[in-house]
């Protein structure tokens, strides 16, 4: 029997939360919350990329976040200046795991927060002179980067600065490319646009700028796997698996190397349709290259994407595909035997930013479990229509839902597991309700891949069966009586 | 659950995984994607950023700057809010500070932050602000609830220039919040200052906002100020401390209830907090005890200029002295003595110092943190033989410089300390490399430096991400002395052991 509510009953649960909005907000607010209908009806559309309602608590971060956090931060040996004022390095300063090897501060630097810390002089006067110098110190210090990129913050598109001519300026007497990106917070709705511009100012100022003197017909580049506790390796070795050559990561751990040479890939294969879809339209136009959407997650998806991809290719990958589908078998109904008794039948509600609010659904269905609820901090419309037949009837969709919305979600729906994010996570602790959050793994993973659906397992089962959650309520009553068992 | 758990440790994740064979010869097959340097270069430049002439070019930075220990105003201003109770804090501007907030300070505390953005976008920074506002407070009384909202402002307010006086008057005639609706603001530019400007700022402007024609029979109470203090124990500590000595008091910005709740299966917006009430009537006390100078700067001149009240500004009680000069101040301020219980734990403290001496003494110390917490942990480690050499606050002024010195001189200790105020964590990288330490003290992001100098961290400070509830222990007063004794000496002694060769290995430390 599925656990998911009826369309009605969906219905009137929206109806009710939404009971306390002023009537403006109500009205916004109702657009984006919709009862599922996997066929995708128009009245069950949701609205989504627009602007959140102020004062409502978004989760929503920055267009600053999707590009320095998202899109050029894990890029490792190029040096990323969060331009403006301190804190928009700081708090995004390592806190997205996007793992990278290297060394720390001689060719890597992801680990780092660089920051022009503007003061109130550079926000008057105006701050190229101070980009000029920053850009000739990084150089000195740092002589193995490889490149630097100019992220901006908020002031720096009020107040006027050319940070093109200095980005020019400084990569003519540095000899490495010097990209200004344009990704001031206050732009867009969400951290969507962000992806958007930091796409552009590497189709703009980097990729197709080299070349390499040997390619194979097997040619391919992994985009959008930001390598969050390893999973852009975890992924990899499954294209690698397949026969092909993986020729860049898009970014995690990636270099500028690998973005200024993907124009000479066969195939672009994409995980985070959301935050790298830009590039591959930019290549299948620009270079003719095709590029195809996959979904690493848990067992089933893994081997239908492996399919589709090797669709692109030879027998030979077609052959190597069905061995490797094969021999990872057993490592699949381990895992199932193993975690399945232990989750089958759990409901799962989810909030995660462009991707994992659909990706995710086959790898917690191959559990037994059950997603009743689930929503994008950031998506678009094409997430949404992706969305709708991966989900069952009835199934509460919530585009960037206020606080107030997934509390009030999870208080009447119950679910046995929250996935969201860390401001979420410890309001649901405080109620009682197992939570992983689904941005960073916890501090865990990789998730992606065919280990990764080892961990993804075994962390749900941490999650949901902790003997912790059933110590929360004392042998006595609120006003001090004992209750006697 | 009757079926048996599956150890946890039997799946390999990214600790162990990307060991094999498999992902390292993964590894090798990559590089020849990225171009990269060769080995022997890395490593020739490794060495070369450790050197003592890598250090003279590092501090020579001009424009740059690496590694820095501090972040901007609005993130202060949040947690001054969250010290009050009912309170809900509001950022006018762009939206995504907002997330940064709350992420920021949830990865540090374990807890929720409730915030709320105007969520400025491009129509805003053309047109400012105000529709924003309005919505703002439209919309979040409605959900939130709250009795008062504390307002402040990211950078992109502040360089359009909104007003926030004039907003928030011109959304009350509106109706956005009932006539006389609690609205304290500050105008907290984050390219001034750093957090602690923040916190000050809004904390003035909320004392400021609830005294207002409040003045009326003096109460006889003592007013505490912790400031931006992120152990959320201290604020219990004090308050146990001063109900020992029998003081009526009030802690003025108390975030403790707000960054430190039960689980008990609901969720409460609002766990607490300095009510209401009890701030407004600050302004009637007999006197304010500021515990940091940097972070209630403003704030302080509120008191003794505005107020025209006693302000006196402490260095925090961290450590033995320190502590020593608080309690008795807080007596003398409020005409009491001190109980014996008060003695006795500082004689257990005292106690517990001498049975640890022997493996602190002489031990050289680098320090980063926050200029108050800096000032007030150099007298510890005085007091305990340590030997302070390096000494960074990237948001240190010339008062902290002055003040840092001051207690270093008075030891023999911290003759041989320097102070490096505005450097931030790369100077201190250098500095450590150049003239090494035996212990690091200072927030999680010093483990990168504590990983590649091998030198042992202790974590005092904020934030600290990747150790679990230190926060929630007071490191103020002579409890708090003894949590901070405990977590230095056993940082020692576990390197010690680590270190240590089979015969030296001892049982007994």
């Amino acid at each position: 029997m599925s656990a998911t509510p009826t369309r009605e009953q969906t219905e009137a649960m929206i109806a009710d939360v939404l009971e306390v909005y002023p009537a403006k907000a109500k009205k916004e607010r109702a657009r984006h919350l919709k009862p599922n209908d996997p066929a995708g009806s128009k009245e069950c559309a949701v609205k989504s990329n627009v602007k959140s309602r102020p004062g409502v608590m978004t989760i929503r971060g920055c267009a600053y976040a999707g590009s320095k956090g998202v899109v050029w931060g894990p890029v490792k040996d190029v040096v990323h200046i969060s331009h403006g004022p301190v804190g928009c390095g700081q708090y995004s300063w390592s806190t997205r795991r996007n793992y990278s090897r290297g060394t720390v501060g001689v060719d890597n630097f992801v680990p780092m927060q660089f920051t022009s810390d503007f003061q109130e002089r550079d926000v008057v006067f105006g701050g190229d002179k101070k980009l000029a110098k920053i850009n000739q110190e990084i150089a000195e210090l740092f002589p193995l980067a490889k490149g630097i990129s100019i992220q901006s913050e908020c002031p720096i598109g009020l107040i006027g600065d050319d940070i093109e001519a200095v980005a020019r300026q400084s990569a003519k007497e540095l000899g490495i490319p010097v990209v200004p990106v344009r990704c001031e917070g206050f732009r867009g709705v969400s951290q969507s646009l962000g992806h958007h511009i930091a796409n552009d100012s590497i189709r703009d100022w980097v990729l197709g700028t080299r070349d390499t003197t040997m390619q194979t017909p097997y040619d391919v580049a992994l985009i959008g796997d930001y390598n969050i506790g390893g999973d852009a390796w975890a992924s990899r070795k499954i294209l690698e698996d397949m026969g092909l050559r993986v020729i860049a990561q898009w970014s995690g751990d990636g270099t500028i190397n690998e973005l200024a040479t993907t124009h000479l890939a066969k195939l672009n294969v994409i995980h985070c349709y959301r935050s790298m879809n830009y590039i591959c339209r930019t290549m299948e136009e620009r270079y003719g290259i095709p590029w195809v959407e996959y979904n690493f997650f848990g067992p089933t998806k893994i081997v239908e994407s492996m399919r589709r991809i090797a669709e692109f290719f030879d027998d030979t990958i077609r052959e190597r595909t069905e061995a490797a589908i094969a021999s990872y078998q057993a490592k699949f109904d381990e895992v199932r035997e193993r975690y399945g008794k232990r989750l089958a039948g759990k409901t799962v509600m989810l909030l995660v930013g462009g991707l994992r609010p659909r990706h995710t659904i086959g790898a917690y269905e191959d559990l037994g479990m059950e997603v009743i609820g689930t929503g994008y901090e950031f998506g678009h419309g094409d997430d949404y229509t992706r969305t709708y037949p991966e989900l069952k009837e009835g199934a509460v969709l919530y585009d960037d839902p206020t606080a107030f919305e997934l509390e009030e979600f999870a208080r009447r729906l119950r679910p046995d597991l929250m996935g969201a994010g860390v401001k979420e996570k410890y309001v649901f602790h405080k109620m009682g309700m197992p939570f992983r959050q689904m941005h960073s793994w916890d501090y865990s993973g990789p998730y992606h891949g065919v280990e990764g659906f080892a961990v993804f397992a075994r962390d749900m089962d941490i999650a949901i069966n902790n003997p912790s959650w059933n110590l929360f309520q004392p042998p006595w009553t609120r006003s001090g009586e004992v209750v006697t068992p | 659950m009757s079926i048996t758990p599956p150890p946890a440790s039997e799946v390999k994740d990214h600790n162990e995984l990307f060991e094999a064979p498999e992902y390292q010869a993964q590894f090798e097959r990559k590089r020849e994607f990225e171009a990269g340097c060769s080995s022997d270069e890395v490593e020739r430049i490794r060495q070369w950023t450790r050197s003592a002439e890598y250090r003279e070019k590092n501090f020579a930075r001009e424009a740059l700057t690496v590694n820095p220990a501090k972040a901007c105003q609005p993130l202060g201003a949040v947690l001054a809010g969250l010290g009050f109770a009912g309170t809900l804090p509001l950022v006018h501007g762009s939206q995504g500070c907002v997330a940064y907030f709350r992420s920021h300070f949830a990865r540090h505390f374990k807890e929720p932050v409730p915030t709320v953005s105007s969520s400025m976008t491009e129509d805003a920074a053309v047109f400012g602000g105000l529709n924003n506002m309005v919505e703002a407070l439209d919309n979040a009384t409605a959900l939130y609830r709250p009795d008062m909202i504390a307002i402040s402002t990211t950078c992109m307010a502040e360089v359009i220039g909104d007003d926030l006086h004039a907003f928030i008057e011109e959304a009350r005639q509106k109706g956005s919040v009932p006539p006389g609706y609690l609205l304290p603001f500050a105008h907290t530019p984050s390219f001034v200052g750093s957090h602690l400007t923040g916190y000050d700022n809004m904390l003035r402007a909320i004392l400021e906002h609830l005294a207002k024609d409040r003045r009326g029979r003096p109460t006889g109470r003592i007013n505490l100020v912790p400031g931006f203090d992120t152990n959320v124990g201290d604020h219990r500590e004090l308050g146990r401390l001063l109900n020992l000595m029998g003081v009526d008091h009030v802690i003025l910005g108390d975030h403790s209830a707000a960054l430190d709740s039960p689980a008990d299966g609901e969720y409460q917006l609002y766990p607490g907090g300095t009510p209401l009430g009890e701030a407004a009537e600050a302004i009637n006390a007999r006197a304010t005890v500021f515990l940091q100078e940097t972070a209630t700067r403003r704030t302080s001149e509120l008191v003794r200029d505005v107020w025209g009240q006693e302000a006196v500004t402490l260095t925090p009680p961290i450590g033995v002295n320190n502590t020593d000069r608080f309690v008795a101040e807080v007596a003398r301020l409020a005409g009491v003595t001190v109980p014996r219980e008060i003695t006795l734990e500082r004689g257990r403290l005292i106690d517990a110092l001498t049975d640890s001496h022997a493996y602190l003494h002489g031990r050289r110390v680098a320090i980063a943190g926050d200029p108050d917490l800096v000032v007030g942990l150099l007298g510890f480690l005085l007091e305990l033989g340590m030997e302070p050499v390096h000494v960074v606050s990237t948001n240190g002024d010339a008062s902290f410089r002055e003040r840092a010195e001051a207690v270093l001189a008075t030891s023999p200790f911290g003759a041989g300390a320097t102070v490096w105020p505005g450097k931030d964590l790369w100077h201190l990288r250098s500095l450590v490399f150049t003239e090494p330490v035996d212990l690091l003290i200072g927030n999680s992001y010093l483990k990168y430096l504590s990983r590649e100098a091998q030198v042992p961290l202790w974590r005092v400070g904020f934030p600290i991400f990747d150790r679990h509830h230190l926060h929630r222990f007071p490191i103020l007063g002579y409890t708090g002395a003894l949590h901070l004794l405990t977590q230095l000496v056993n940082t020692v002694l576990e390197e010690l052991d680590r270190t240590a060769p089979d015969h030296s290995f001892d049982i007994v430390r």
